[in-house]
């Protein structure tokens, strides 16, 4: 489109510890400025409508559909993507939990689970299984029916990080 | 086969594509960069029936940014039209748009946003036309037609000779018969007989379908496609664009979820047009709301009529059912056939007299959704078995277990004898659910069993390549989907030859370099992609042995291989050493290939089943009389196998099918009003979360009988299709009350209760 009349704005957000500087749209969405403009593919498209949650990340600890949040609202904030989430080669345990626990299966929620999950433990480092299904409420699985998805964020929970 | 313990095989594994995946590396289609990519946008019908007078696409295309816009017309240089059973549907509407969200017109841009803002420049005239929403208003007489003209044969020769009825809605006819269904029902000592209806559901892949195209310079086709089959995508775009099958390149990445919505050709046709258009590589993804007008699985009404004899033995069920199967005929009418050929379940029934009609309406077109057609006539036999148990005076598991077809007993003639031990699934799920035991007073438990045939005639090939390190390609085109093809596959090569399953790499679905595999779909992938990389493995385990032979001056006979070498009783070459023996350099391969073909067959629908799908499910259920809402407490699944190859993934396939059977049993439901789809969005189209799924328990009968690798079978939809009956008997048994429509929800199971009147005691 053309570029005229298209207000933009510097943002400056510190995404996966790196920090950023990035001009965008006013309109951008935080999912569209990761995928496309830092090239971070792990938070999905899906729903468009912060159903679904295969767009999850973590904005200053909190988890949000990065395709209804505005790029221009992370300016100065941490912003967590499943591309940050392991230290290294050193995977965070959740991430361990949901391989050892069978809990991935396409893959496509997965991102949007892991950082759902971690935002729980980081709140509530022992959840109840209710806890865990109340967090879940914004996160859609199609593949696995859920329970080892929940099976696997209450492993983590009992695990040293 | 070499009788040493399986290593490999049968061990609960975790994925070897799971770290890819928890690490946000695994790409998808949209997660793509080809050089020079642009991207398209699609302008859809906003009425369900509609004559296209003028659509004018030049003010789109003088937008900045625009590359190309198109209608139909524009589609010079291909045949538009497609389709699997029929090519009944043009990638761009002609003259008629058939359904709300029928692509009318496309642009390509530099971005989605520009193409998006073009939309809105094309100029459309629609004459809206009377429509045919459901199945009623599609078989009346004087009904709207959907299609009017002779479609063309589609790419299935079995299916090439089908031909609508002419001046109807009906695309497909389907009868079965075997004995004198009529007469045995007339003499039966009980005759239970009602209608059951089915929703229209999509699958809600978390992936949106998309595809990306791309011409070289030498006009050879490249698509990086979300299809559950990439070789009958080539076919569909070899025809389309009248080209060789070599100069088409079908590419598979990961997909994020099929379960029957990616069968077939979706967007990859319109996609390549596009691309052809642009001059330019085009992407082409849907949203989530697109995908509620691309594809659903067939809803249905089911009469049915079954009839016992006085000691419970079934003698006769009569099926008089319709499938909608929406604007265009996709896969419809084997959906159709292949169903109702196993309208009778896993039962022992002489009479048969089965008769279904695939029926065009003007809604989104209908296809394959896990089941394939089989969970809408099941919901109807299983309903109405527990109805005859009432009737009887029967347990309603003992009535079943009375009928169970037996191990080796015939299902049809020329068919599959049946390949498993049907009692020992029902009476482990009703073990497991506490059959026996008195349930809660305000709880009641149900269950319900179902089987269903894999697809025939089909074909598999594999190609497994053993390195000079010793570490193993194995080349098959199953399409890793969530279900665990590849490491099912790789576990498979790993066994035969002895390495670990870190040794072994699996390919991804490349048309240009896998070999042919039919479709990844029916619960086949296991059985014959499995055993096609079986056989690929063991002819290199062949060329190894004879290798050593000589190398070791010991006969084939006497050698094994164990742990990455080939070993006899007193000496040990491993595959290195024996591959610079084989080549005199450390260097060169190992090609070992596998091809799994039908062989000649007498089976009623012109193919016998490579083996039989078969599972129990058994429900615990409350009930809030208050409102209507049904809580499934507790479900045990128990699936006959064979052998899981892999039980963890294994139990994760069939745990998301209950849920996905929840899905369609509590929540789920295309609505339509007035013409439109009203709740075609996933904020409005409410599936299962995590909140909703009871304790669960899936299992598996393992007795090794199945004719995949190491005596595995199909499984993945089994699971599923049991649920809905399961929970309505469950529910009827608490409450009396006896539920013919999907999805059970709070006001049609309060209304029933009001029907019903005062509370049973």
């Amino acid at each position: 489109m053309s570029e005229a009349g298209v207000s933009r704005a510097t943002v400056r957000p510190v995404v996966n510890g790196q920090s950023c500087t990035l001009e965008v749209p006013t309109h951008a969405l935080l999912l569209d400025v990761l995928r496309d403009d830092l090239g971070l593919k792990g938070a999905k498209r899906s729903c468009d409508s912060q159903v679904c949650g295969a767009c999850t990340v973590l904005v200053d600890g909190l988890a949000v559909s990065a395709c209804t949040y505005l790029a221009v609202e992370a300016d100065g904030r941490a912003v967590l993507t499943v591309e940050g989430l392991a230290r290294g080669e050193s995977l965070d345990p959740i991430q361990r939990a949901f391989v050892d626990a069978g809990a991935v299966q396409c893959g496509f929620c997965t991102a949007g689970m892991l950082l759902t999950g971690r935002a729980l433990l980081d709140e509530h480092a022992a959840p109840t299984r209710e806890q865990v299904l109340h967090y879940l409420r914004g996160n859609l699985c199609r593949c696995t029916g859920y329970r080892k998805i929940v099976e696997a964020i209450l492993t983590a929970a009992e695990a040293p990080r | 086969m070499s009788a040493r313990p399986l290593r490999v095989v049968g061990q609960p594994l975790g994925r070897i594509d799971a770290l890819e995946k928890v690490t946000g590396r695994a790409r998808y289609v949209s997660d793509l960069i080809v050089p020079g990519l642009v991207h398209a946008k699609v302008l859809r019908a906003p009425h369900a029936h509609a004559r296209l007078g003028r659509v004018d696409v030049t003010r789109a295309r003088a937008l900045d940014g625009v590359v190309a816009a198109v209608a139909a017309g524009d589609l010079t240089g291909c045949d538009p039209y497609c389709g699997p059973a029929f090519r009944d549907r043009p990638v761009l509407a002609v003259d008629v748009a058939r359904y709300e969200g029928e692509p009318v017109a496309a642009v390509v841009a530099v971005d989605e946003a520009t193409a998006e803002a073009a939309l809105e420049l094309i100029e459309v005239d629609y004459e809206p036309l009377p429509a045919a929403m459901t199945l009623e208003e599609a078989l009346a007489s004087a009904a709207p037609l959907v299609h009017t003209g002779e479609p063309l044969a589609g790419h299935f020769a079995d299916l090439a000779s089908l031909r609508p009825r002419p001046g109807t809605n009906v695309c497909h006819q389907f009868d079965f018969r075997r004995g004198d269904a009529a007469a045995a029902l007339a003499a039966a000592d009980l005759v239970v007989e009602d209608t059951f209806r089915f929703p229209a559901v999509q699958h809600v892949a978390l992936e949106p379908h998309a595809a990306i195209a791309a011409w070289d310079e030498a006009d050879n086709l490249t698509v990086w496609a979300t299809t559950q089959n990439p070789f009958s995508v080539r076919v569909e775009l070899a025809r389309m664009f009248g080209l060789p099958l070599a100069r088409i390149r079908v590419v598979v990445p990961h997909l994020g979820g099929g379960f029957g919505g990616k069968t077939y050709a979706k967007l990859e046709p319109l996609a390549a047009a596009l691309a052809r258009a642009a001059g330019r590589p085009v992407r082409l993804a849907a949203s989530a709301a697109e995908t509620f007008q691309t594809v659903r699985r067939c809803s249905a009404r089911v009469g049915m009529r079954v009839g016992f004899a006085a000691d419970g033995a079934l003698v006769a069920v009569q099926c008089d059912a319709q499938y909608d199967v929406g604007a265009y005929a996709d896969i419809g009418p084997r959906v159709v056939q292949k169903a109702t050929y196993t309208a009778t379940g896993p039962y022992r029934v002489p009479h048969v007299a089965l008769a279904a009609a695939a029926v065009y309406t003007n809604t989104t077109p209908g296809g394959a959704f896990r089941g394939f057609g089989v969970p809408q006539l099941a919901w109807a036999l299983e309903s109405l078995l527990d109805v005859a148990a009432d009737r009887l005076g029967r347990d309603p598991v003992d009535l079943r277990r009375h009928n169970l077809l037996a191990h080796g007993e015939e299902f049809a003639p020329g068919d599959t004898p049946i390949d498993g031990k049907f009692e020992e699934s029902l009476g482990r799920a009703a073990e497991a659910i506490g059959w026996t035991q008195t349930a809660a007073a305000d709880r009641a438990r149900g269950v319900a069993a179902m089987l269903k045939a894999s697809i025939a005639p089909s074909v598999s090939e594999a190609i497994v390549r053993l390195h000079a390190d010793g570490s193993v390609t194995v080349l098959a085109s199953a399409v890793e989907m969530g279900q665990g093809a590849r490491t099912v596959l790789a576990q498979i090569a790993a066994e035969v030859l002895a390495v670990p399953l870190e040794c072994v790499s699996v390919v991804p679905p490349d048309t240009a370099i896998t070999p042919y595999d039919q479709t990844t779909s029916s619960s086949r992938s296991t059985t014959m992609t499995g055993r096609a990389v079986q056989a690929a493995a063991e002819d290199v385990r062949e060329q190894l042995l004879r290798v050593a032979a000589g190398a070791l001056g010991v006969p084939a006979s006497d050698l094994a291989l164990e742990d990455g070498a080939i070993v006899s009783a007193t000496r040990r070459l491993s595959y290195p050493e024996a591959l610079a023996r084989r080549f005199g350099m450390a260097g060169g391969e190992l090609i070992g290939r596998g091809v799994v073909a039908p062989g000649r067959s007498a089976a009623p629908l012109g193919g016998s089943t490579p083996f039989w799908e078969m599972a129990v499910g058994a429900a615990e259920v409350s009930i809030d009389e208050e409102t209507g809402a049904v809580t499934v407490e507790r479900y045990v699944s128990v699936a006959d196998v064979g052998r899981a190859v892999n039980p963890l993934a294994l139990e994760g396939q069939d745990e998301g099918g209950v849920v996905q059977g929840l899905g369609h049993t509590l929540l789920e439901e295309m609505l339509y009003g007035e013409g439109h789809l009203l709740n075609g969005t996933p904020l409005l189209y409410r599936v299962p979360r995590a909140d909703d799924v009871p304790a669960l328990e899936c299992r598996f009968v393992e007795n090794a009988d199945g004719a995949g690798p190491f005596g595995a079978k199909g499984a993945g939809e089994g699971s599923l299709i049991p649920v809905s009956p399961a929970v309505a008997n469950a529910l009827a048994r608490l409450t009396g009350v006896r539920l013919r429509e999907l999805p059970l929800t709070p006001e049609r199971v309060w209304r029933a209760l009001r029907a019903r009147g005062s509370r049973r005691t």
